[in-house]
């Protein structure tokens, strides 16, 4: 079932064209990896996806993305729910200099989703439990998130993210910063995460790709060139230009 | 092919010393701009230092005082309105009389004589019996304030020859001295009075207090105004022609004379406004006027300081950019804040040209009580002093320097030790 679509989106920078005519569909409960090049546009394309791009002045985009049907550039939308609809992951571990208890916290306080500290509770412990880290954090639930290690701060800021319960969480190279084990423990948790949310997840790492992903789409010079099946992709790809980065010839 | 004389290697080699040698040179101006503005900066303090340390202490004479009713003139009434009328100076008088009998019946030496207690030792006299009437009737030893020229002289800072004391005037002071009624205190007046036109009994407190009331106006004012505008301006304004012209009329406000600022207080504050004179809340809305671009700035920088990450986290959970602000941004950049707001008030706690435009320059006796009340303040109070032509006013005028500095330190060594104490690195 198709959860997200974009329909000739364009995106421009001031002058600077950075998306052109793209057109994807993104399925529910499967993972979707953007690849491709370093300024190809995959991660503008994904902060496109819960409008983070608003926050940036000179940034214009064009064409529709439809959310269940309901395009999410509507004005009528209130951006307050469509990003808690739709999460997101950074880069970059970005926990809140607050506790562990409080990063997680903080999304179902703003949103009011606990009505009692018991209730409050149970979804940090859920979410922390979900993102694979309860049994590291639990006795120190009140020390400074900042004090963990990259890893741990990633799936915290997971932990963090499904805590508000999205339908999609968005993912911005979520191990651009960490080492192979803590690689691979997110990657883990990417695929236990997708039997309950939508997972669209930009990396730079083409194995990391074929691993966690279901469909994969690539991008290049800001235009959408291939997307299909991620086994298809990277074993028969249709583009010349995809086969010559999967085999390491651009990019 | 390039010919070379040598190759180039040799050729770097050969400038090492030269690169050296200029290095060395630039550490050696440094170094001697370091040492010059230290011995400049120890030069000043040592100046104000050895001057004002004279107005720690005040040369007191002892007299006992027969509080006798004839001679304050009381008839049967004790209450507070007579006893605060009564002729203490006469008691005075009666007092010094009693150690120099010879010199009570020429009316030029009791002139004489009444000139070496201060004239304010009567209303000390007063205090003492408003607190204790029953003290009336009695005989006591009392210490009382010496006039700032005998001050001067018990100090040093006047010559005995220097004209200013008549011979008796000198033989009766070294009388009091053999006597041992003459002895250096703690001048406490110093720092629990108001002005005063007698040196001797001049004090800061009342300037401080002025100089409180009006930071405190400054503060209430200047800081909600100004972190509400830097968050305005960072977070909500767009960027445009207008924001733009706000921005740098901003940073202009920053460099325009404290004394503008003081003719634009004058004529809006007391002139369209007409609000109080010389009145502490008056003074503090003038330096918050003077304090806001500060406080913007200060808040800009730190609001900018802190990393885009955290803010783009809040949001992307749902927050809204009110939220994000408000429970994120703002908290992680209050250190800056509250170090900026600091300098902010240092600055304006050092101000006077401002103050003196709107008539916080008067000579004002009695401690200001509110925000209303007449009040000086202290850098002000070190104008005016540094203008009387009174010899002991120059001790006076480098203590209250030195209680001003004294309070610039602590402001800022306290905006230091938070922006250490909270710093935080990413």
């Amino acid at each position: 079932m198709t959860k997200l679509t974009a329909r000739n989106v364009n995106v421009f920078y001031g002058d600077a064209h950075a998306l052109k005519q793209v057109n994807l569909d993104i399925r529910q409960n499967e993972v979707t990896a953007l690849i491709g090049p370093s300024g190809c546009g995959k991660s503008t394309f994904l902060r496109c996806l819960n409008r983070m791009n608003d926050l940036i002045e000179a940034c214009r985009v064009e064409g529709n993305i439809c959310l269940d049907g309901e395009d999410i550039y509507d004005p009528a939308v209130d951006l307050v729910y469509l990003r808690a609809r739709i999460g997101m992951v950074f880069q970059k571990p970005n926990p809140f200099p607050k506790s562990v208890y409080d990063n997680v916290a903080y999304g179902p306080k703003i949103h009011g989703l606990a009505s009692s500290r018991a209730e409050m509770d149970d979804i940090v412990t859920s979410s922390l439990e979900r993102a694979g880290l309860f049994e590291e954090v639990k006795d120190r639930l009140g020390a400074p998130a900042t004090g963990l290690s990259g890893g741990q701060q990633q799936r915290l800021c997971i932990a963090r993210a499904i805590a508000v319960c999205p339908e999609i969480i968005l993912m911005d190279e979520p191990c651009s910063a960490l080492d192979p084990i803590a690689t691979a423990r997110i990657e883990a948790l990417i695929d236990e995460l997708k039997q309950n949310f939508t997972i669209v997840i930009v990396t730079h790492s083409m194995q990391q790709a074929a691993r966690v992903s279901q469909r994969t789409a690539f991008f290049h010079l800001g235009d959408l060139v291939e997307v299909g099946d991620t086994d298809t992709v990277f074993t028969k790809p249709v583009d010349p230009r995809t086969e010559s980065y999967i085999s390491g010839h651009i990019g | 092919m390039i010919d070379r004389q040598s190759s180039p290697s040799e050729t770097i080699l050969a400038s090492l010393p030269r690169r050296r040698r200029a290095e060395a040179r630039f550490r050696i101006y440094g170094i001697a701009a370091i040492g010059i503005a230290l011995a400049f900066l120890i030069l000043l303090i040592s100046a104000i230092g050895t001057q004002g340390i004279g107005a720690i202490s005040q040369t007191e004479i002892a007299l006992d005082v027969t509080l006798d009713e004839s001679v304050l003139g009381l008839s049967d009434a004790r209450d507070r309105e007579t006893l605060s009328k009564a002729n203490y100076r006469a008691v005075i008088r009666a007092a010094l009389g009693d150690v120099f009998p010879e010199a009570v019946s020429a009316r030029r030496d009791r002139r004489a004589l009444m000139k070496l207690v201060s004239v304010g030792a009567g209303f000390e006299l007063r205090n003492l019996v408003l607190e204790d009437p029953g003290l009336v009737g009695g005989t006591m030893r009392v210490w009382v304030p010496a006039d700032d020229e005998v001050d001067m002289l018990m100090k040093g800072a006047t010559a005995r020859d220097s004209g200013r004391f008549s011979d008796k005037q000198l033989g009766w002071l070294d009388q009091l001295e053999e006597e041992g009624r003459i002895r250096s205190a703690f001048n406490w007046r110093f720092f629990t009075s108001g002005d005063s036109r007698e040196p001797e009994l001049a004090g800061i407190l009342g300037a401080i207090a002025g100089s409180f009331f009006a930071l405190i106006t400054c503060l209430v004012l200047s800081f909600p105004l100004g972190v509400m505008t830097a968050i305005y301006l960072e977070e909500f304004a767009p960027r445009n022609r207008w924001t733009d012209l706000i921005e740098i009329n901003i940073n202009n406000l920053a460099a325009v004379p404290s004394i503008v600022f003081g003719l634009l207080g004058l004529a809006i504050f007391l002139g369209f406004m007409g609000l109080t004179r010389s009145a502490p809340l008056v003074g503090g809305m003038v330096l918050a006027l003077m304090t806001l671009p500060t406080v913007i700035i200060a808040t800009r920088a730190s609001l900018r300081a802190v990393p885009p990450s955290i803010r783009e986290a809040a949001i992307g959970l749902g927050a809204s950019r009110m939220q994000a602000m408000l429970h994120h941004t703002l908290p992680l950049a209050m250190p800056g804040i509250m170090t900026g707001t600091i300098i902010g008030m240092a600055q304006a706690l050092g101000e006077s040209a401002p103050l003196i435009m709107i008539g916080m320059v008067a000579f004002i006796v009695d401690m200001p009580q509110g925000l209303l009340d007449p009040a000086s303040a202290l850098p002000v109070q070190i104008y005016i002093w540094a203008d009387s032509p009174e010899r002991a006013f120059a001790e006076k005028t480098a203590a209250a320097i030195i209680v001003l500095l004294a309070f610039l330190i602590i402001m800022n060594l306290t905006a230091v030790i938070l922006r250490r104490r909270f710093e935080r690195r990413w």
